[in-house]
């Protein structure tokens, strides 16, 4: 067992683990937040997504002893003093989400994607004018978030109506 | 959020169940916490068959850190026999699991190791040493022609074959002639939530949390398995990660995580890895598809012949219908269907959302397309031209039809100009084409019951063991109840997926909606007039009332409901019973899409540049649900036009395809930007509500239109699916 801390959240958490478990894992049974999923466990679905640092990533393929001193995120934590985040409430109004497996993650990805078309971060369909909130962005980069359901149109919608939020 | 009460059915109401997905807080099953924790079951699969386990070394996964248990045939706790009773359906027969040292296919569980973790778990079932000796196995049915058996019954139609009219006349007769077959992929339903059961024991009673789509069946087949009473099992199944046919009945990890928790006496979780569904979970199986299609000169549909080669599951009897549609889509002379089957030494083959037409309409809609491209017809004319003024294969009246709506509808929206010459229409250095195609899913009611209680403050709670599998049917049961009593969607709880409520026919075969609705209907009708009952009783005699908060609103007057119903409060019982509606018609949900399609004219590569939907769904319960369902439908039917292949390794019956990096299904940049137009209606000959389902009609058509769509871009017709990038790259025009 190995010793780690990590804030998860807001909520720093000192713990001992097996260093075999991933980060959604330690998420998901140590800390008992049954909000990410698990949808392939290989970095293939985007269900588990977490934001970490900042910074989105499939956490099932990310081993939890190394994330010491890392600030994560999980779809628990965007919603904040029980209000829903703009991009939750968003997802409900468009009906961005059917059976709700993928959401979680989904609202991860959307969050951090937002950060990240503002940061001016490129993309493979980013053209030479630069960055901007188009739906074949959004798409692009929405496309690691698998949903079986078929909610894609409306996530896409979803995301524009928030993409000028700053939360 | 506080809608009218006097039309809320239909309205476009968010789903009540948003706020606890959109935060995490809505439990699947894998969430399911246990006090006292929860041990860890890891299947260890059979690396061979079909044959015999010679050799199994289970003493170094027993050793090693945190296992509690490995279950083998040798020390599983007693089971009924696999597939007993026989007289049962396949949902409800026994599953036994770890029975002997046979193994019927690839991938079966040899062993369950059950550790205190996860990663003990895995690591210990890593350990286990298995040999099989092997026996010849069948497992492509191509391959054994020979062994084609007519199955005793095909999903979802009265028979297996049909034969109408004289075919070889017709035929013979026919001024225009196609001869075609197709072969369509197996596919798995890859619903996001893996199978996962969290089972525990109390006493004599199990208890499971799982994911289901019919919470009813799967306790007649834990009691069938275990032989134990169906008083004795529980199973709580609030929401459900998408099933899509892969959850409609038990799957070996439910019954190894009862059997873990029998043999370990904690709660036990078996969660299914996505590599273990493709052999652990049931597949839609590879199908040969022939059709003999005949039309006079005018276009005119003289003869119909439409046969189909698949393979069973040795032991598990599903065959699926591919000439579903066949029978129901056109006018034709004649009509003859034909389904066969080879018994393979292969995974579970079973339902995939719109079994039949999903790959039914697939072959058929090309082909009708080829055939109306033979006679110089449009695509569109040709469809209007051949509509049955009843159901060309039973001769029964039409419950509701409306296809020519919808077809006229969709030509207009979509602004079908008729047919280019195939590869004649460029954007840059792509080749874009354009493709119909009908859409058509049997609509039916499966028996149902519902229970309502209204507390004095005015809140009424409905239960069902109806699942909400990602459908929308707490949102839709919700409105149903608000409307029905009159009172705002707010005050209403409904409460799903849990075997202690009524029983429902749950979720499958786009049946749900109507049926729990139907149910729930009654129920809150019967409530109703209880209500008006104990009204006229305190001297307000009203023909409607209103509730809002703890007042019933009546003839102008303010009434409290304690005063009505007490603390006690009121309760009803509903049901639905299908032979009270069954009048003999042939009932269907219609649909047509349109595609627009590109197909890069150097590499062949396919992108969907627009899909188009009709549809007639009859009453529509949500209008917002609903387009989400039929845009799922769609994106589906793009997966499988274009996408989604398990393939087969025929040497070994193994899957080869068994993640998400091989079983390829549209990811978000796939799909384009999708039209959904619902037809307003109201199919009275259906259900007590008037709807028609709707969960599977979206995907009907929607890749036959695709592939009509890349053979106008391109002029090849490629006669397989999915239709790959590599089907055309060496038959593309030169431009
Ligand atoms: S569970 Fe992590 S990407 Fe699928
Ligand atoms: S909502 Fe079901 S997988 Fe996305």
């Amino acid at each position: 067992m190995y010793p780690l801390m990590l804030t998860v959240n807001g909520t720093v958490h000192d713990v001992e683990i097996d260093p075999r478990r991933s980060l959604l894992d330690l998420v998901r049974e140590t800390l008992g937040l049954k909000g990410p999923k698990k949808g392939c466990d290989h970095g293939q679905c985007g269900a588990c997504t977490m934001i970490v640092n900042g910074r989105r990533i499939n956490s099932c393929l990310s081993l939890a002893v190394t994330h010491e001193g890392d600030t994560v995120i999980t779809v628990e934590g965007l919603s904040e003093a029980g209000e829903l985040h703009p991009l939750q409430q968003a997802f409900i109004d468009k009906d961005a989400l059917q059976c709700g497996f993928c959401t979680p993650g989904q609202l991860c990805s959307a969050a951090a994607l937002v950060d990240e078309i503002r940061e001016g971060l490129p993309s493979v369909v980013t053209g030479e004018v630069g960055v901007a909130m188009t739906n074949e962005e959004i798409r692009e980069r929405m496309s690691g978030n698998l949903c079986r359901c078929g909610a894609y149109n409306n996530i896409v919608e979803a995301i524009r109506t928030v993409s000028g939020d700053k939360r | 959020m506080e809608q009218s009460t006097s039309k809320i059915i239909g309205e476009p109401m968010n789903r009540v169940d948003g706020p606890a997905k959109v935060t995490g807080r809505a439990e699947y099953a894998g969430d399911h916490q246990v006090e006292g924790g929860i041990a860890e079951g890891f299947i260890v699969e059979a690396p061979a068959a079909p044959g015999k386990i010679v050799a199994l070394d289970v003493a170094d996964a027993e050793a090693a850190d945190g296992v509690v248990s490995v279950l083998t045939y040798k020390t599983v706790p007693q089971q009924k026999p696999y597939g007993s009773p026989e007289d049962e359906g396949r949902f409800t027969q026994s599953h036994a699991v770890l029975e002997n040292d046979r193994v019927r296919h690839f991938g079966e569980p040899v062993a369950l190791v059950v550790a205190e973790t996860l990663e003990q778990a895995r690591y210990a079932a890593s350990l286990v040493r298995v040999e099989i000796e092997t026996e010849e196995g069948v497992f492509n049915a191509l391959d054994h022609k020979d062994q084609a058996e007519k199955p005793d019954s095909v999903d979802g139609l009265d028979e297996v074959d049909t034969q109408d009219g004289d075919f070889e006349t017709q035929f013979s007769q026919s001024t225009h002639k196609l001869e075609v077959s197709y072969l369509t992929g197996a596919q798995h339903a890859s619903a996001m939530e893996p199978h996962v059961t969290v089972a525990q024991w109390d006493g004599e009673t199990l208890i499971v949390h799982m994911a289901i789509q019919i919470v009813a069946s799967a306790v007649s087949a834990y009691a069938n398995t275990l032989g134990i009473d169906e008083a004795n099992v529980r199973i709580i199944s609030p929401f459900t990660g998408g099933g899509f046919g892969s959850k409609l009945g038990v799957h070996n990890e439910a019954i190894l995580a009862a059997l873990a928790a029998k043999q370990c006496g904690k709660a036990v979780r078996v969660a299914q890895t996505r590599r273990n569904l493709f052999a652990n979970g049931p597949h839609r199986s590879r199908h040969l598809q022939e059709l003999k299609l005949g039309a006079d000169a005018s276009g005119k549909l003289r003869a119909v012949r439409h046969s189909s080669l698949a393979s069973m599951a040795r032991n598990y009897p599903f065959a699926e219908a591919p000439a579903s549609p066949t029978r129901a889509s056109y006018a034709a002379d004649a009509i003859h269907t034909f389904h066969r089957m080879v018994k393979a030494d292969i995974p579970k083959v079973d339902s995939m959302r719109a079994p039949g037409e999903a790959i039914g309409t697939l072959t058929y809609e090309t082909a009708i397309d080829e055939l109306a491209e033979m006679c110089g017809v449009d695509p569109v004319e040709f469809r209007i031209l051949n509509e049955p003024t009843q159901d060309p294969t039973s001769g029964h009246a039409f419950a509701d039809r409306r296809l020519l709506d919808c077809i006229r509808t969709g030509a207009a929206k979509f602004g079908w100009s008729g047919r280019v010459k195939p590869g004649s229409r460029m954007a840059g250095r792509k080749l874009v084409g354009r493709g119909m195609a009908v859409a058509i899913r049997p609509n039916t009611l499966s028996p149902a019951q519902a229970e309502v209680k209204l507390a004095a403050d005015g809140r009424l709670v409905a239960r069902l063991d109806m699942t909400d599998i990602g459908t929308g049917t707490y949102t839709i049961l919700t409105q149903i109840a608000a409307e029905t009593l009159s009172m705002p969607a707010s005050q209403v709880l409904v409460q799903l997926g849990d075997s202690r409520f009524p029983e429902t026919a749950g979720s499958g075969g786009s049946f749900g909606a109507s049926s729990s609705g139907s149910a729930l209907l009654d129920a809150c009708a019967k409530l109703k007039s209880a209500l008006s009952e104990r009204l006229t009783e305190s001297g307000v005699s009203a023909n409607a009332f209103a509730m809002k908060d703890g007042r019933v609103l009546a003839n102008g007057k303010r009434i409290e409901l304690a005063d009505l119903i007490g603390a006690e409060g009121l309760s009803a019982d509903g049901a639905v019973d299908p032979d009270n509606h069954a009048k003999g018609q042939a009932d269907y949900s219609y649909g047509v899409q349109f595609a627009e399609v590109e197909v890069d004219a150097d590499t062949g590569e396919i992108r969907v540049r627009r899909l188009l939907g009709v549809f007639d769904a009859g009453r529509i319960l949500n209008r917002k649900t609903a387009r989400s369902q039929l845009m799922g439908g769609m994106i589906f039917g793009i997966g499988g036009a274009l996408l989604e292949e398990s393939l087969m390794d025929d040497r070994f019956g193994s899957f080869m395809t068994r993640d998400f990096a091989e079983y390829h299904i549209a990811v978000n940049r796939d799909v384009p930007d999708l039209e959904v137009h619902i037809l307003d209606g109201y199919s009275e000959h259906s259900n007590p509500l008037g709807s028609k389902g709707i969960g599977e009609l979206g995907i009907c058509g929607a890749g036959p239109a695709i592939a009509n769509a890349v053979h106008e871009a391109t002029g090849v017709r490629v006669r397989k699916f999915p239709v790959h990038m590599e089907d055309l790259l060496d038959r593309l025009p030169a431009v």
